[in-house]
């Protein structure tokens, strides 16, 4: 246990505040996501929850307050080695057009002077764990399907074996069967990896699918943090009410 | 980058070096050739090596050449020295006068050849003799007779409202006319007086007379040859043989000469040879395929020294734009300042720091090639989507590694593109480069439109074209061979 616990780190925010211009992305937020855990940030768009992303793997820093990652403050003189202890999977993927998938995966393992055998290895791991066909690897992110290149960035994230897992809207552009089917897939796997792992969605039933603690962001700042069942009988402010309702159901349809 | 400037020194070293033979210069225009052609005659008479450049564009190239020590020697006009060369300096100053402000700037005058190539009026030598006209000041008792004259010379104080002021002209019937028209109107008696410039070919093939400026009202230009002085340490006898041509041209001379070359197509230094009573040395002519390939060589060399060592820069240069966003609003916009310098300025201005003939051309083309090419790496670049962008960063690969794997390869297309802009503007402003004598298709067109023929003109006109064809297609195929395939099929969705 103590040497998983040493493959793995946690990340957390004290009083951070970000600023774009005139509009505040993150207002004074704590928050901590423990090694080993599985957490998904809602709400609506615009709400700073994809800022949180961003400052954990300094794309950005925080105007204020400051970013902790493994109990250390967060600097630009580390952010690399950060990075690459991190996989990173956006909406749309994020592969790279000129590239063949094999040549996306391969990019972070070659910078590190992996041996080609090695790459090629770790890729066909991967594409059994994701359920990639083998022989799409050769062809280009242009020539998949929405499902097969969020596999892919999928794999690209997770090809150095990082310590953890962050997820920005990873499913949002997909349709709804194939949405359905890798929500499946990405719960599986992260059970499987046990690594950290930081979801962002603005679906409440794909947030509560995939972890058991959800953290309702309004504005750049938390509403409330806790568990499924803590939003829908303890409600912290009206909003939280709002938010879970805006789900819509199915209709009822008389049989 | 280091290794480029050393080339560069490398490349320039013969250049300077060859400054043995003495190198005459002439202006575009024939009368200037055809006196570049006679400075270099006299000079082998006197057993000194010399070479022509001809054709080296304007009054202000030619000066400049001079004093530099480009050019050792070119024809020039007195009213031009007073005028335009010299400042603070009486405008009917004489020649002694001259040679002594000329004198501090290293630079001697000789005494003048023999003509004054200035404005005239000129009639048909019958009408004029019917009417006993030879000057200026006989037309005051012929207030019937029609004037034609160029718009300009309409205009100008120093035109028609100043001889008609100095002479007291009664004359009422003053049309404006083109001067390119001006000789058939006179000749077909549609007027019956022009303005001319006095050594003109077309006064003796329309058999026009000059009236003499009886009262001296237009200004002179006599012709003389401004020279370096240190040629009177470096080859004595050229400059004694140069002094001698003096008084020895008169303006019927020069105009039959200028109608030789311009009306009867025979070539300058066959018409100096007869002038010299000696044989012209025709084993330099060169058939049209020899000449074509030596106008392709050097306007080639031109396009690919000055477009290589601009990519060089300039991708660089593109990549800090895209990187550091204020200073790169200040290189583009350096760049597009660049672009806005008239060609044949830019081109001009290269001569103070790298003389006249290849480099300077180099440099001018290089300077227009940065803009296409900076702009549209940095367009490339910023152009790339936020996520990718984002996605490589995130990564963990650091930025040098970004830019090469990534951000490039993305951008190739975009900076292609402005490589092919740069290659087929400098094609077609190469063709400029001749004026400051770097040869190329631009010389043919030179002679051509001063001789007004147009079979020299397309000989430079239409492989200029077909390069720039070429280059364009080159570049498509560079284009496609160097664009990743995955850009390819994403561009066709």
């Amino acid at each position: 246990m103590a040497i998983a616990e040493a493959r793995r780190f946690g990340f957390a925010l004290e009083r951070a505040s970000k600023r774009y211009g005139a509009v505040v992305a993150l207002n004074h937020v704590d928050i901590d996501f423990s090694a080993g855990s599985t957490t998904a940030l809602i709400g609506s768009s615009g709400s700073g929850k994809s800022t949180v992303l961003r400052l954990l793997l300094g794309l950005d820093y925080p105007d204020e307050g400051t970013v902790r990652v493994d109990g250390q403050p967060l600097g630009p003189s580390k952010v690399l080695e950060l990075r690459r202890r991190v996989g990173y999977v956006i909406q749309e993927g994020g592969l790279f057009p000129h590239l063949t998938l094999s040549g996306n995966l391969a990019l972070l393992p070659r910078y590190l002077g992996w041996r080609a055998q090695h790459v090629q290895q770790r890729a066909e791991e991967l594409a059994a764990l994701t359920h990639l066909p083998l022989d799409v690897l050769d062809r280009y992110p242009a020539e998949l399907s929405g499902g097969q290149r969020q596999r892919v960035a999928l794999m690209r994230a997770l090809m150095v074996d990082p310590d953890a897992l962050l997820l920005d809207e990873p499913l949002g552009a997909l349709d709804p069967i194939v949405r359905h089917e890798l929500q499946d897939e990405l719960k599986r796997i992260f059970a499987q990896i046990g690594k950290t792992v930081i979801i962002v969605t603005h679906d409440l039933a794909e947030a509560a699918w995939f972890a058991d603690r959800l953290v309702l962001m309004r504005d750049g700042a938390i509403v409330q943090d806790g568990t499924l069942q803590d939003l829908l009988d303890r409600p912290a402010e009206p909003f939280v009410t709002r938010f879970v309702e805006a789900q819509r159901r199915l209709p009822e349809v008389r049989s | 980058m280091g290794r480029c400037l050393m080339l560069l020194v490398l490349l320039l070293v013969p250049v300077f070096a060859q400054s043995t033979p003495v190198r005459i210069g002439s202006k575009v225009f024939t009368e200037s050739v055809i006196l570049g052609e006679l400075a270099k005659a006299t000079a082998q008479q006197a057993g000194v090596d010399a070479v022509h450049q001809r054709e080296l564009g304007g009054t202000s190239v030619l000066w400049k050449a001079l004093q530099q020590g480009d050019i050792d020697v070119y024809s020039e006009y007195t009213g031009t020295i007073t005028h335009e060369l010299l400042k603070n300096v009486a405008p009917d100053a004489d020649i002694p006068t001259l040679r002594a402000r000329l004198q501090p700037l290293g630079i001697g005058i000789t005494d003048s050849l023999g003509f004054n190539n200035t404005y005239a009026v000129g009639m048909l030598a019958d009408k004029a003799a019917q009417r006993h006209i030879s000057r200026l000041s006989d037309l005051a008792a012929h207030p019937e007779l029609r004037f034609g004259f160029s718009n300009e010379f309409i205009d100008r104080v120093d035109g028609w409202p100043g001889i008609r002021q100095r002479y007291a002209l009664p004359q009422t019937q003053v049309r404006g006319l083109d001067h390119a028209l001006s000789y058939r109107a006179v000749a077909s008696g549609a007027v019956d007086a022009i303005d001319l410039y006095s050594t003109d070919a077309e006064i003796p093939y329309y058999h026009l007379r000059t009236l003499d400026d009886d009262r001296h009202y237009f200004p002179r230009y006599e012709a003389v040859y401004l020279y370096r002085l240190a040629l009177a340490q470096s080859a004595p006898q050229f400059v004694t043989a140069l002094q001698k041509l003096a008084g020895r041209i008169d303006e019927n001379t020069m105009r039959q000469m200028n109608a030789k070359v311009k009306l009867h197509g025979m070539k300058e230094d066959v018409v100096v040879a007869a002038f010299l009573g000696i044989r012209a040395d025709t084993r330099a002519d060169k058939g049209l395929a020899a000449r074509l390939l030596q106008t392709s060589i050097e306007h080639i060399k031109l396009v690919m020294l000055s477009l290589g060592l601009a990519v060089l820069l300039a991708i660089p240069l593109g990549i800090l734009a895209a990187r550091l966003k204020r200073l790169g609003q200040v290189v583009i916009g350096l760049t597009g300042i660049l672009q806005t310098v008239p060609s044949l300025a830019m081109f001009v201005f290269m001569i103070p720091v790298f003389g006249i003939g290849t480099w300077p051309a180099i440099a001018a083309l290089f300077l227009y090639s940065l803009l296409p090419i900076v702009r549209n790496t940095h367009a490339g670049l910023v152009g790339i989507a936020p996520e990718l962008r984002e996605s490589a960063a995130a990564m963990g690969l650091p930025r040098g590694v970004r830019l090469r794997w990534i951000e490039l390869p993305l951008a190739t297309r975009s900076i292609l593109a402005g490589i092919k802009t740069a290659a087929v503007i400098n094609v077609g402003t190469a063709t400029l480069a001749a004026l400051i004598g770097a040869g190329g298709y631009g010389q043919p067109i030179l002679t051509g439109i001063r001789l007004d023929n147009i079979g020299l003109i397309l000989e430079g006109a239409i492989p200029a074209a077909i390069l720039a064809l070429l280059a364009q297609g080159v570049f498509e195929g560079i284009e496609r061979w160097l664009t990743p395939r995955g850009l390819r099929l994403q561009a066709r969705q």
